[in-house]
């Protein structure tokens, strides 16, 4: 096999992105053919609507960012939602300038916690992080009273959020500081290289010398800080903060991160293919809600297209080989 | 030399552990209980814990191959609401038609009484099996992990459910209703057995609560079985070392499509008496989550390894029972609602670490890393 030259195939890595990349391309001619069809107009193709496609997406590929890393190193966090609703709740509460400073500690705090349990205490992340988001919401329920919290986003948080600069919406920017934080870790620092062992095998990595414990440990936190990146953020687009806010992101950002060609056993994957999977999921979702597909066909075809988009590329290697 | 009864308990630790805190704190639930240690308080704690212990059952036995079923919740959903239109036990029958995109698919009339009721149960438990080997025949043939691919199948299902029940509703035959989801006296009076339940020799049995009994013959009658078969064994085998039983000649394609195809026939249990129970369909997304979190943390608590390989489902059952008696707590103790869900939080996190005190006993870091 390896006598195949690497200029004529593409590398493994690249292959999902390539097809994800193709599909969204898919999904746009679709959405468009059907929008001109009914109303005579391509809104999905309009430079404007892309930019506030993107903008929503940007909620999701904050999340998928830090989501990606723990992937990487063959764990999960279940505890997003209520990371990142702490965050924001949190961050509306205290207010002024120490507002974003506070949900950003809010959401490191939980990484950290998540991942001093998994990497110390050896609890499957599965398990321990879903207890954790489970303190996270009753802490919640107990802060706000189970009332929809009065708070409002300071005017800081709603720039970055909700307004532009330079016609860009400022949240774009944001997802690109983090992507670039992202990208720098896994391809230009030591960190980056031990997170792709761990995930490879993490007794490994162990014997190599890495402090495979500090390195669990520090994907957890970054983990927690885009979640609670991504929810100061949506407090701010949303003006306050409220309860559930961040149960629309925990299965979208594992799947981005999926479909993306990141491995769910950990150890492979490109950051670039978790941004197309984002891409892809907020396009399909915004040109399903255009056909006013009710919320029973989205469901079907959301899980169908995951399906879908595995069976092309994500296929796990038999056991016999 | 430990006898032969030591090293079983040795063994099976974490299960003896889960049963033992089970029967301490519903002691002690029972005590404190005004109305304590009566027939009433049993049959509510039974209904309560039916569903979830049969979600949990469902999450076992993907969970011992290694393997984990993010769709139970979703699945036990969609066979409630199936179940809300074919349990109706409309006298005149109950038309079975789709409308499905402008097409009218008319699939004939269930039978009214009795012979429909059963035939509409049977339905439901076969449409769950179905979407359990559908997960089975995604994960084996499509060679997609298991975590992802019942992540995608339960929105699908959800997706199934939604298009069913949009709203809440439905209806369930009263006597079906009255008769599963009490004790085992007004079961007998209702499908009128042992001299309408008044028979002596039933007596001393005629306060179980039927949800325990049906409890009972589902693990003894299902579970037990297929664990003693050989695919029951490989599915174990699996879990330990997929490419060894591989090696030993194991059937191991069949064994795990039987083990989500028993897992979906477990969750349809679950949603037929949840549906049976609520008398109604609701294709409740949050609800169906919750459901598919806390089966894994029944499963764990119960004693299972998320890694595979050990644990059961008679130990899920208890590890569902433990969660339910802690919620059971906050009602007689007078918690503030708004702390129930701390509470619950911090005991979920406080059983899992204590069960990770072993890696304070390992000599070799090494053996940390499975």
């Amino acid at each position: 096999m390896s006598t195949i030259p690497a200029r004529l195939t593409l590398p493994r890595d690249d292959r999902p992105i390539l097809i994800a990349a193709l599909f969204i391309v898919a999904i746009l001619i679709a959405g468009t053919a059907y929008t001109w069809e009914r109303f005579g107009s391509a809104p999905l193709i309009s430079p404007t609507y892309l930019l506030q496609q993107l903008q929503i997406g940007a909620f999701l590929g904050i999340v998928a960012a830090g989501m990606m890393l723990v992937i990487l190193i063959s764990q999960i966090d279940l505890s997003t939602p209520w990371t990142l609703t702490a965050a924001a709740m949190m961050a509306t509460t205290v207010g002024g300038p120490e507002a974003i400073p506070v949900g950003l500690s809010v959401g490191l705090a939980v990484g950290i916690v998540n991942g001093l349990g998994v990497a110390y205490l050896r609890v499957p992340s599965m398990i321990f992080t879903l207890g954790v988001n489970a303190v996270m919401r009753g802490l919640m329920v107990a802060h706000t009273g189970g009332f929809a919290p009065q708070t409002t986003a300071t005017s800081l948080m709603r720039t970055l959020a909700a307004e532009r600069s330079f016609g860009i919406p400022n949240a774009l920017f944001v997802w690109l500081a983090v992507s670039a934080a992202v990208v720098i870790i896994l391809q230009r620092m030591a960190l980056g290289r031990y997170i792709y062992a761990i995930g490879n095998k993490e007794a490994a990595a162990y014997l190599s010398g890495v402090n495979t414990r500090g390195v669990t440990v520090v994907c957890f936190a970054l983990c927690g800080l885009t979640a609670g990146i991504a929810g100061v953020l949506l407090a701010g687009y949303s003006q306050k903060a409220y309860q559930g806010m961040g149960d629309a992101y925990l299965l979208p950002s594992i799947a981005a991160v999926v479909i993306g060609g990141t491995n769910i056993l950990g150890g492979r994957g490109r950051y670039l293919g978790t941004l197309v999977g984002v891409i892809l999921i907020v396009l399909l979702n915004s040109v399903l809600s255009i056909m006013e597909m009710p919320e029973a066909g989205r469901q079907v075809i959301y899980g169908g297209v995951i399906i879908l988009m595995l069976l092309v590329y994500g296929r796990g290697e038999r056991v016999t080989s | 030399m430990p006898s032969d009864l030591v090293i079983r308990l040795r063994q099976n630790f974490p299960f003896v552990t889960a049963l033992v805190l089970f029967c301490a704190i519903f002691a002690l639930y029972q005590v404190e209980h005004p109305r304590g240690f009566s027939s009433a308080v049993l049959v509510q704690n039974g209904d309560e814990v039916f569903a979830l212990a049969m979600v949990a059952m469902a999450q076992t036995v993907p969970v011992l191959a290694a393997g984990l079923d993010l769709s139970v919740g979703a699945l036990m959903t969609m066979v409630g609401c199936c179940a809300s239109y074919l349990l109706s036990g409309a006298p005149e029958g109950t038309p079975l038609a789709v409308e499905l995109a402008g097409l009218h698919l008319n699939l004939g009339t269930l039978p009214g009484g009795i012979i429909g009721i059963v035939l509409g149960m049977i339905i439901c438990l076969a449409v769950g099996t179905l979407a359990g080997l559908f997960n089975g025949v995604i994960v084996v043939y499509g060679r997609i992990q298991p975590i992802i691919a019942t992540l995608a199948t339960g929105a699908i299902y959800i997706g199934i459910a939604l298009f069913l029940r949009p709203q809440p509703g439905g209806k369930i035959d009263d006597d079906l209703n009255w008769a599963l989801t009490n004790a085992l006296s007004d079961f007998a009076s209702t499908v009128h057995i042992f001299d309408d339940g008044a028979a002596p020799w039933f007596a001393p049995f005629a306060w179980i609560p039927t949800s325990f009994v049906l409890l009972a013959l589902i693990a003894l009658l299902v579970w037990v079985p297929f664990r003693r078969s050989i695919t029951g064994r490989t599915v174990y085998a699996i879990g330990s070392a997929e490419g060894a039983a591989y090696m030993s000649g194991l059937n191991i394609n069949r064994a795990k499509i039987a083990a989500f195809t028993l897992g979906g026939f477990f969750a349809a249990c679950g949603g037929l008496f949840l549906a049976i129970q609520t008398s109604s369909g609701n294709a409740d997304l949050p609800q169906a989550g919750t459901y598919t979190l806390n089966s894994i943390a029944a499963v764990v608590i119960g004693g299972t390894s998320l890694l595979g390989g050990t644990g059961g489902a008679i130990g899920s059952i208890f590890g569902a029972l433990i969660l339910r008696v802690i919620s059971f707590f906050f009602r007689i103790y007078d918690i503030a609602p708004l702390l129930q869900p701390l509470f619950e939080g911090i005991i979920l996190l406080a059983a899992v670490s204590i069960g990770a005190l072993r890696v304070l006993r390992v000599k070799n870091t090494l053996e940390l890393f499975r």
